[in-house]
């Protein structure tokens, strides 16, 4: 380094002694919205496997390789498929905004946070806020190519957007989990390890792939209650029209319950982490 | 704030983790506008005490004040003056050098238009406007440790901490951070590094003190430190190991010092007060025929500092630390 020029240059900006207010909140979270933007943008060639080429191949997967075994024919499997398959999609990806978070920490990026004055939970919330985004895109591929192959909401465009509203509100709801399980893990990779213990028993006792009433009593009873199929319940119900006050209400109870339940807690939990 | 004579003062300060003592009572007070080094071997605890000066960890007992701000009530207000680059470079990898220094722009308080102009007046300053838009994730150790000071720049910091600033860094990239340190202490903030490097403390602190097992066992300025330990060290390696007993007499006669004898067979060292005698063993060395492949004058290194204050090395000393 040049003394001369580049130390004036440094003399220069110390001299700037002006020091900007404390950002606000808002302030905070748009500014980790664009961060994670950003990231989103530099890593979008990974976001397209779970984005496109995830929900195409489950879909065909499933459509023509179970679907007349399951249900008879293949288009009728799809009409019951999508609405779960959807739920099925965005509950793989709320595992992101864990790993997001647990990368932070673990980079020295978190001890710049924890120095500067800003909110700082708006990190988390920031990031979730772009997270539901790609949310918004798996699901919108997913209604693509479901359409594509024949599937048709039967209570049309409001059906298909109220269903969709829906599962990111779910999807919103699950990702306080794993941001829970982000914030107070050790290692990154006991959250992937998670997504195994949890997650996948989870979605294979729930009614995304089959109708329950096909099942034994016992398993039935897990089965409704498993929070996978009350989303998909309901969205089936939006999105053909025959959802029940019940549906709606047990699966938007769940979403209220697990919101209220993680979410708190994992702001308490990152700024006892941040403040220590 | 402003009226306050030390950066700060910290008395009797510990800390533990689990049933690791790592500072076991530390006192230390520095003048403001001034550039305090704290020297230490691996694991002497001064990652840790900086960590809690800077208010990322909690001391355990004792009181650390900053500019009079206590760094446990009033961290809020210290974290307002300070700046920190701790020892791995807290970036965002996965963004670019201008957008890390636009995030952490805007999270202190800028708005987006005003950040912007802040991470290009700083990228300008740090010579990282061409690696300005390339992920830092790609960055040198030398680019991510001035992308990270630079970081810490956002506002002009009263008091910065630099944790062993150069460690890793080629001779060229280091002496550009002494510059940056320099200019810093020029425009009136006041510096508290960490270092392994003695020649380090020497050039840039005006005072130093060194941490051993998490208390201080030395504290001044490194004149004063050298003059403890010995000005000076006169390391020869020869042309044949098996002459080294007879350079080693060589040796204690004209410095009238104790003699290191190194794993490398064929070197040795002894502290030398002065010049002159250090010139005469060469002399005395080449008469008795005994062959030298290598002949240096340097300042003591940390190693020697730690001989002379704690009678073992440095090595021993991290060691111990880690057990
Ligand atoms: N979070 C922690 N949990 C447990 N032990 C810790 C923690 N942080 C530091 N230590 C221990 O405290 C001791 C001092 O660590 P510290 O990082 O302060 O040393 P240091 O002087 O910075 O060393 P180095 O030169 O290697 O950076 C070490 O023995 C280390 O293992
Ligand atoms: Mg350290």
């Amino acid at each position: 380094m040049s003394e001369s020029t580049n130390g004036s240059k440094l003399l220069r900006i110390l001299s700037v002694s002006a020091r900007p207010a404390r950002p606000n909140a808002l302030h905070a979270v748009a500014t980790f919205t664009w961060r994670s933007m950003r990231h989103t943008v530099s890593q979008l060639p990974y976001m397209a496997i779970d984005v496109l080429i995830f929900p195409v191949i489950f879909l065909l997967i499933f459509t023509y390789m179970f679907g007349g075994a399951i249900s008879g024919s293949t288009g009728h499997y799809l009409q019951f498929l999508l609405p779960g398959m959807l739920v099925y999609t965005v509950t793989t990806m709320t595992v992101y905004i864990g790993i997001a978070i647990k990368t932070d920490i673990d980079k020295g990026v978190f001890n710049r946070f924890r120095t500067l004055p800003f909110w700082q939970p708006a990190a988390i919330i920031g990031t979730m806020l772009v997270n539901l985004l790609s949310y918004a895109a798996a699901l919108a591929t997913t209604i693509g190519i479901g359409l594509l192959l024949g599937f048709r909401p039967e209570a049309g465009l409001t059906g298909a957007l109220l269903a969709l509203l829906l599962v990111i509100l779910y999807a919103f709801s699950v990702s306080w989990i794993f941001a829970c399980i982000g914030v107070v893990v050790k290692k990154t990779e006991s959250i992937t390890s998670m997504t195994y213990i949890v997650l996948y028993p989870l979605m294979f006792t729930s009614n995304v792939f089959t109708d329950t009433s096909t099942m034994p009593d016992w398993l039935g009873r897990i089965v409704a209650y498993n929070p996978i199929s009350l989303a998909s319940t309901a969205a089936r119900g939006l999105m053909h029209g025959t959802a029940t006050a019940q549906d709606l209400i047990a699966a938007l109870g769940g979403m209220i319950l697990l919101t209220l339940a993680f979410a708190p807690l994992t702001f308490r939990l990152y700024l006892k982490k941040a403040k220590q | 704030m402003t009226n306050k004579r030390y950066a700060i003062e910290v008395q009797g300060l510990t800390k533990s983790f689990g049933s690791v003592k790592v500072l076991k009572g530390i006192d230390l007070r520095v003048e403001r506008g001034t550039v305090y080094a704290i020297l230490g071997p691996n694991g002497a605890g001064k990652t840790t005490l900086v960590s809690i000066l800077s208010t990322l960890l909690r001391p355990d007992a004792g009181k650390a004040e900053v500019f009079g701000l206590d760094v446990v009530r009033d961290a809020d207000a210290v974290r307002g003056i300070v700046g920190l680059t701790g020892q791995f470079a807290a970036v965002d990898e996965g963004l670019s050098g201008h957008d890390n220094l636009e995030l952490f722009g805007r999270l202190t308080g800028y708005g987006r238009k005003a950040a912007y102009a802040r991470a290009d007046e700083l990228l300008d300053a740090f010579e990282l406007t061409e690696a300005a838009n390339r992920p830092a994730a790609q960055y040198s150790g030398g680019m991510r440790r001035r992308l990270d000071i630079a970081a810490a720049m956002l506002v002009r910091p009263e008091l910065l901490f630099l944790d062993e600033p150069t460690t890793g860094l080629d001779p060229r990239s280091r002496s550009g951070v002494w510059d940056i340190v320099r200019t810093l202490v020029a425009g009136g903030t006041t510096v508290l590094l960490t270092t392994q490097y003695l020649e380090e403390a020497d050039q840039l602190a005006d005072r130093l003190a060194v941490i051993d097992g998490g208390t201080v066992i030395a504290e001044g300025t490194a004149a004063e430190l050298k003059a403890l330990v010995g000005s000076g060290t006169v390391q020869i390696r020869l042309a044949r190991p098996e002459l080294r007993s007879l350079a080693e007499q060589v040796l204690r006669r004209e410095l009238n010092a104790e003699v290191r004898l190194h794993a490398d067979p064929a070197t040795l060292s002894a502290q030398a007060s002065d010049p002159e005698p250090a010139a005469r063993v060469l002399t005395e060395l080449s008469r008795a025929g005994i062959a030298t492949t290598q002949f240096s004058l340097g300042q003591p290194s940390l190693d020697e500092v730690f001989l002379a204050l704690t009678g073992r090395p440095a090595e021993e000393a991290a060691e111990e630390a880690v057990s």
